[in-house]
């Protein structure tokens, strides 16, 4: 029972990684229709510019806080300078662009900061929680911290003039346009705050992962599956996939570990788990399309 | 009586092809102009190319300024608010939502305050629904919160596309009636697109004809409507 309780705690860790991730790519998904592929990398080459403000002796937060901004810059300059020129271009194009973007910052990273694994400390503290041995330090500063974070963020979306000119912005740039919005700002807004997102999360979880240029390709991939989960076009769906997919990767692998010792099958194990992300974007993809939270697009032509 | 928008040899285009082949018109201030024409005729087209929606060449003057170089988003900030057809309203915001939007560009929030008030005042339905979300209302309520989202930009030059389209007649006779009220007391001028000629030409001032991409006659709406010919030639009743 306690180890279950235990896969569930860190499930609900990792979740909340991958929720950030999804939000991420929802909220460029929502205002451009593309997902994007580099979102991983980007969030991945965030997480090496906090190391490296972490090896000029600042503070974890102050460090964070600075990568974020940065990354904040380095998407909108990705969006007005790479994908400014490509509007209206074909979806195909504007995914060999994202498969480029992912393989410069990945090589970038690689580059500067050569592919060894590094370690990455975590800004919490190593003490052990009340009915410890459940979930650690860490884990609950993650889920803290990220939590934080998304409310923040919905806060912004909704209570703001600025929020909610981004969200008229993604829904019908259009009519954002004839309200004086100027819709191309907004889209580069988007990116700055997809990439700051990913930043976040990138230092989160790069303590359990270790930091290394392939760090976030499967995380992304499981933000991919909370996305598709939730709806693609939902924000709040998004985040909740997010932590669904973690609950549920941890629990599929207990479950197949428990069914080998009950029964001495090996059925689905750990080595299964990003096969469970994959089944649950094809489960998804094939009965539930637009996802739980989604809704149905219908274009008038 | 000053023009507050003088149009001089507008074309527009949809990719290469020409939509309209030189439009000219003025619309007097404080006055409800109106474009007739059959489908096909340019009416959509000339709205859009005014406010910079399409590729258009030629010589716009808002205010006597010229506006033609410049972008959508800073015409609707000069205030030429462009109630576009198919209304346009954000359907996935709230009717508090769609008409504080227009707050992005204003600095004024208590006169803002105001201007919802009154916007309330000419459309009490959008205030009982005013947390629903714009895509459950009716199509007359969207209409009307196209309108009132309009005039939440304190716009000097209103832009109407087809506000009768798909609508009861009723529904039509209140929308129209508020537009009159809107032109009269906030001293909006109107430049409005109607399929419903009969309709529009008691509404308006002044009335141009297209036909396609053309200017072909302008007049006083009085006049056009008594001209039996224009009528059966151009207006079809």
């Amino acid at each position: 029972m306690e180890q279950l309780l235990q896969q569930i705690a860190s499930g609900l860790a990792s979740g909340a990684i991958y929720a950030c991730v999804a939000l991420a790519l929802v909220m460029i998904f929502t205002a451009t229709e593309h997902l994007n592929f580099a979102q991983g990398e980007m969030a991945m080459f965030s997480t090496y510019l906090c190391w490296q403000l972490l090896q000029w002796g600042l503070g974890f937060w102050t460090a964070l806080a600075i990568a974020a901004g940065l990354s904040f810059i380095i998407g909108v300059l990705i969006e007005r300078i790479i994908l400014r020129p490509l509007q209206g271009a074909s979806a195909l194009s504007v995914v060999v662009v994202f498969i480029g973007l992912l393989a410069i910052f990945h090589s970038m990273a690689g580059a500067i900061w050569s592919h060894t694994i590094k370690t990455f400390p975590s800004p919490f503290p190593e003490v052990a929680f009340a009915g410890s041995g459940i979930i650690g330090a860490h884990q609950i500063g993650m889920v803290a911290v990220t939590i934080l974070m998304l409310s923040a963020l919905f806060a912004f979306f909704r209570f703001t003039t600025l929020g909610l000119a981004m969200r008229a912005a993604a829904q019908n740039p259009t009519s954002a346009r004839l309200v004086g919005v100027n819709v191309d700002w907004m889209l580069a807004l988007g990116w700055g705050l997809a990439a700051a997102i990913g930043a976040v999360a990138g230092a989160m979880v790069a303590p359990v992962v270790y930091l290394e240029p392939n760090m976030m390709s499967s995380i992304l991939l499981y933000g991919f599956a909370g996305a598709l989960v939730g709806g693609i076009s939902s924000p709040g769906g998004a985040v909740f996939g997010g932590f669904l997919v973690g609950v549920l990767e941890n629990l599929v692998a207990y479950f197949g570990n428990l069914t080998e010792k009950m029964f001495g099958v090996y059925i689905i194990g750990n080595g299964e788990k990003l096969s469970v992300a994959l089944i649950i974007v094809i489960t998804i993809l094939t009965l539930k399309p637009a996802g739980l939270f989604g809704h149905v697009i219908t274009k008038r032509v | 009586m000053t023009a507050i928008l003088e149009v001089e040899g507008l074309k527009a285009f949809y990719g290469a092809s020409e939509a309209l082949h030189g439009v000219g018109f003025t619309l007097q201030q404080g006055g409800i102009t109106t474009i007739l024409g059959a489908n096909g005729a340019g009416k959509t087209t000339t709205l859009r190319a005014l406010v910079g929606m399409v590729r258009r060449e030629g010589r716009i003057l808002f205010d006597g300024k010229p506006i033609n170089g410049l972008s959508t988003e800073a015409i609707a900030r000069l205030g030429v608010a462009h109630v576009p057809e198919g209304r346009g309203t954000f359907t996935g915001l709230s009717v508090d939502e769609n008409l504080r939007i227009a707050a992005y560009t204003r600095s004024d929030k208590a006169a803002m305050r105001d201007d919802l008030e009154r916007v309330f005042g000419y459309f009490p339905r959008l205030k009982e629904r005013i947390g629903q979300q714009a895509g459950t209302l009716s199509g007359g309520e969207q209409q009307m919160l196209a309108i009132a989202r309009a005039l939440m930009l304190r716009p000097r030059l209103m832009l109407l596309d087809e506000p009768s389209f798909g609508l009861a007649p009723l529904i039509v006779q209140e929308i129209f009636r508020i537009m009159r009220l809107i032109n009269s007391e906030a001293k909006v001028s109107v430049l409005l697109v109607e399929q419903n000629a009969a309709l529009a030409l008691n509404l308006a001032t002044e009335a141009y004809v297209l036909e396609t991409g053309n200017v072909v006659m302008s007049g006083r709406a009085e006049d056009v409507k008594n001209d039996e010919g224009i009528r059966r030639s151009y207006l079809g009743y």
